[in-house]
């Protein structure tokens, strides 16, 4: 399984793998608020929590279709389910490539961004700790669409209709977060539905998105 | 002790039945070539012993994780190297060392290029050095010789030959020669699904047909 996830670490690194794809769409979208919504503090502050999760949110969505489809186009999706490795544990791996190349980066780019809305200091901690625990439910809940759209030439398209509705239990708890922590108010209750929504996620996706990968290989 | 033995096998593709009552056993030692004409079922059956999808009918059995499937995408990466394609299968599957099978395909020359500068039948030598690394008795080889040269066929043969004489066994579909004098033959065109006896596929709704 660590074989599984260095030799996918290293293919998001090598040409080609698409690595930062997530974050310049993430600062495209960030540098792009400003001029569409005006560049003032009154305009920008209430709408910026919201806008950075819209945000990471999209960019998660962006590479979702490559976790699997790749690996079924050369095959190495049937060998690696012939493999010794369970298929639940292979979509845990995957998912957690994925988070490490796209998660990673844009919860380490994000509080930058933030200054381009006027994201307020005291909420920058709570941007950061709201996208560490949600980010990890956004890349296993696409594994999940992935399995579900792996065979279908151009599935991309019904893979978002697919993971969007799945994505905003994730994406009104996280926000919520954020805006609490910039008014200075209690986060402890949406940081615990948010984190309740991760590892509920984390447990059982794993099973279903192996289940519809097994279906679609046949 | 057989390694594999299949009895009563009907597959199909796509809701049809291709092959039905197709029995055979294999045993360390033994290789087993699938003929046919095109569109038979050589591939449905061999992805069914290969565990990738379920029996029609019968049943097949051998032991657990005793397979190497081999078809007709090699499953290489081509942003890694040679050496580091055949290094993931062979630590997914804990398998053996890549220096010999490296040697063996006549691959050493090639270890440190990338699978993408790889011409086809060299990405194939690549594919089927694969199955020596994972350390299964039992490969299953779905066209193993397509894109291959004369030279490799002769290399892949004495592989499979190699591979025999440990104990292991082989089951494949190929259509050339492989100078494998010992193996059996079987060819499914008997065995062809007789037509009129549709297939309901598990949740078939007759209010929907």
């Amino acid at each position: 399984m660590i074989a599984l996830l260095k030799r996918d670490l290293a293919l998001a690194v090598r040409a080609g793998g698409g690595f930062g794809l997530g974050v310049a769409f993430f600062l495209i979208l960030c540098a792009l608020v400003p001029f569409g919504v005006g560049p003032e503090t009154s305009a920008l502050r209430p709408i910026a929590p919201g806008i950075l999760w819209v945000g990471a949110l999209l960019s998660c969505l962006l590479s979702l279709d490559r976790i699997f489809a790749l690996d079924h186009e050369d095959g190495s999706l049937d060998l690696l389910a012939t493999a010794p490795i369970p298929l639940e544990g292979a979509v845990a791996v995957k998912a957690l490539a994925h988070w490490v190349t796209t998660g990673l980066p844009l919860i380490a780019a994000a509080p930058l961004f933030g200054i381009l809305l006027h994201l307020p200091g005291q909420a920058v901690p709570w941007l950061i700790a709201s996208l560490l625990i949600g980010t990890p439910a956004l890349s296993m809940l696409g594994a999940f669409g992935a399995a579900i759209t792996v065979g279908l030439r151009r599935g991309g398209l019904l893979l978002s209709l697919l993971v969007l509705p799945l994505y905003i239990p994730t994406l009104i708890f996280g926000t919520e977060i954020v805006r609490r922590g910039m008014e200075q108010g209690s986060t402890a209750t949406p940081l615990l539905f948010l984190a309740g929504i991760t590892a509920g996620v984390l447990a059982l996706v794993p099973f279903a998105a192996a289940a519809a990968l097994r279906v679609n290989l046949r | 002790m057989s390694l594999l033995a299949v009895h009563d096998l009907a597959v199909s593709r796509g809701g049809l039945r291709t092959v039905e009552g197709v029995s055979f056993t294999l045993r360390g030692g033994e290789a087993l070539i699938l003929r046919g004409p095109n569109g038979i079922g050589k591939t449905t059956l061999l992805r069914t012993v290969a565990g990738l999808q379920p029996p029609t009918e019968g049943g097949v059995e051998m032991a657990e994780d005793a397979v190497a499937y081999a078809a007709h995408a090699d499953g290489l990466k081509a942003a890694l190297t040679v050496t580091e394609n055949l290094r993931f299968w062979s630590a997914v599957f804990g398998g053996g060392p890549v220096g010999p099978a490296l040697a063996a395909m006549d691959l050493a020359a090639l270890a440190d290029r990338p699978a993408a500068a790889l011409s086809a039948g060299q990405k194939r030598r690549l594919g089927l050095a694969r199955l020596m690394v994972t350390g299964r008795p039992l490969w299953v080889l779905d066209e193993p010789t397509v894109s291959l040269d004369a030279d490799s066929v002769a290399r892949f043969a004495s592989v499979v030959r190699a591979h025999l004489a440990g104990g292991g066994a082989a089951l494949m579909a190929t259509h050339i020669d492989l100078g494998l004098d010992e193996a059996r033959v079987l060819d499914l065109t008997p065995y062809r699904a007789r037509p009129g006896r549709a297939v309901r596929p598990a949740g078939f709704n007759e209010a929907f047909a």
